[in-house]
């Protein structure tokens, strides 16, 4: 506490250490920009003195250009709203159903025990091979994109948030039972908070999830968005276009990952 | 003797079980506790004393026999009993304040301006108001142990029941912790578990000596020290008292 309070008049090595500190965070933050940078100079250099074929490997300037192109003709915003409504659907359901389940589990240990080898199972398969059965069962189109979305967010969401609920420290659970809480008392006041931390790291890794879901069934079925986008120009040959419709989903993803870790920021915040 | 004990163990016999076969933990256990004393449980590690421990708290039923709290039995954790367990196990998530009331909030939603007031002197009585805003992980290990301390008094405890509570401090810590816990229970009948000698004398009325799993009562001493914990510790008869009860302990050991 007091430390604190003395490092108001500032030592000049205390200076000289955040002055130091403050330079690596711009190096840090320039050589990010920079790799980006390299890598789309070195590409369109190689496509310009044709050492590789920019009709099969696209390039940064063609790339822009047809972004361009579909933003003027209005063509990329049905694509864009349909994956992104996708993967917002998706994202809630595997997350919301993820945490419904696992707290279904985390009640009934003997619940967890009994489907333990479905889980283990479930978990393990690439669930990419369902592909053809959820066309087959929800028929081709927006259900089964989020269904597929679903299965591979939802169940990695369940696994791990379960795991964080059964890791909190028995014993304090054992000293809410002592105070006489009840089974509800004991998830919400000490089993829920105590895995917050893990609850939200799995939020994290189901937004990764869901991306993989939503452009995984939009390959199979769809007729529009992003992953139709990609696979339509993989089909005509028109590389600037998958390469066009990567760079936005690349964007889209980044933008979600950030809003989750914001989310995580805020929620955790009044830690100590 | 002839007034009704708070807390009594009649017979209590408790055995756990696992794939490896059943396990005696407590055999024929009889112990009673009157208002306002204080009772050291003493006895080598893993003996059983936690269970006599959980049994109190109502966590836990016994196999046969019967433990009683004025008389009716045990048979779910009772309202007002304090538990003190050898970690503090705060939640890194409240304050200290919040933390102070969990065993209130527990049981109900508000806390009234008394149950606020009381924590408030509670946390002045520990030294640690002005750190009621603070999170668990700013406090000295000795500081988290006496939030736990004032958590288990705001609930304005019958009794209270600690298990080896201060076995995660270091030694100084321990021995000023021990006062101050002492000082704050005065008049609470309290068990305490631990399998530290010097510590069962410094503090307790009167130390029941167990033996090795089932544990059994082979010996009670009442102590007769005047003083809270560090002065009892000066004092000339606790080497005694240390030595009786000492030579008790290697008996049965062997």
């Amino acid at each position: 506490m007091s430390n604190r309070e003395e490092n108001r008049l500032e030592s000049p090595a205390q200076a000289r250490y955040r002055r130091l500190r403050r330079r690596r965070e711009r190096w840090i933050q320039l050589s990010r920009c920079g790799i980006l940078l390299a890598f789309l100079l070195l590409w369109e250099g190689l496509a310009r003195f044709g050492v590789i074929d920019a009709f099969l490997l696209s390039s940064p300037t063609r790339m822009a250009q047809t972004l361009v192109e579909l933003t003027r003709s209005g063509e990329i915003w049905p694509h864009l709203w349909t994956t992104l409504s996708e993967t917002l659907l998706g994202f809630a359901l595997g997350a919301g159903l993820g945490i419904l389940l696992a707290i279904a589990l985390w009640w009934s240990p003997l619940l967890t025990r009994i489907l333990d080898p479905y889980l283990v199972v479930l978990n393990a398969l690439p669930k990419i091979a369902l592909g053809p059965v959820l066309i087959v069962w929800i028929g081709a189109g927006m259900p089964a994109i989020i269904a597929m979305s679903l299965l591979i967010s939802g169940i990695v969401m369940l696994v791990t948030v379960l795991n964080g609920f059964l890791a909190v420290e028995m014993e304090k659970r054992t000293l809410l039972r002592a105070f006489g809480a009840s089974k509800l008392q004991e998830f919400t006041m000490v089993v829920f908070p105590g895995a917050l931390v893990s609850t939200v790291s799995a939020l994290k890794l189901c937004v990764g999830m869901t991306w993989v879901g939503v452009i995984v069934g939009e390959f199979l079925v769809s007729r529009a968005g992003l992953g139709y986008l990609i696979v339509y120009g993989g089909q005509v040959f028109q590389l600037d276009l998958v390469m066009a419709g990567t760079a936005v989903l690349c964007l889209l993803a980044a933008l979600m990952y950030l809003g989750v870790a914001h989310l995580e920021k805020r929620l955790l915040a009044r830690r100590g | 003797m002839t007034d009704q004990p708070l807390l009594a163990f009649d017979h209590v016999s408790m055995c756990y079980h696992d794939d490896s076969g059943e396990t005696e933990v407590l055999s024929d256990f009889s112990l009673r506790l009157m208002p306002g004393e204080f009772v050291a449980l003493l006895g080598p590690s893993g003996c059983g004393k936690s269970t006599a421990l959980s049994l109190a708290a109502g966590l836990l039923r016994p196999d046969s026999g019967r433990v009683t709290l004025r008389g009716q039995e045990i048979l779910r954790p009772p309202q007002h009993c304090g538990y003190m367990l050898q970690r503090d196990h705060l939640f890194p998530w409240l304050t200290v304040r919040q933390n102070a009331a969990l065993g209130l909030r527990v049981r109900q939603k508000r806390l009234s301006a008394r149950q606020k007031a009381h924590i408030e002197e509670l946390l002045a009585a520990c030294n640690l108001t002005e750190f009621a805003d603070a999170y668990p992980a700013q406090l000295s290990g000795g500081m988290r142990q006496r939030a736990a301390l004032v958590r288990t008094l705001s609930v304005e405890p019958d009794f209270v029941l600690l298990d080896e509570p201060f076995s995660a401090l270091d030694a100084q810590t321990r021995l000023r912790l021990s006062d101050e816990v002492r000082q704050q229970l005065r008049g609470c009948a309290t068990l305490l578990v631990t399998h530290d000698v010097s510590e069962a004398i410094s503090m307790a009325d009167r130390v029941v000596v167990l033996t090795r799993r089932p544990a059994r009562i082979c010996a009670e001493h009442a102590i007769d020290l005047p003083g809270l914990p560090l002065e009892r510790r000066r004092d000339p008869r606790f080497r005694e008292e240390f030595d009786r009860i000492w030579k008790e302990l290697d008996v049965h050991e062997q």
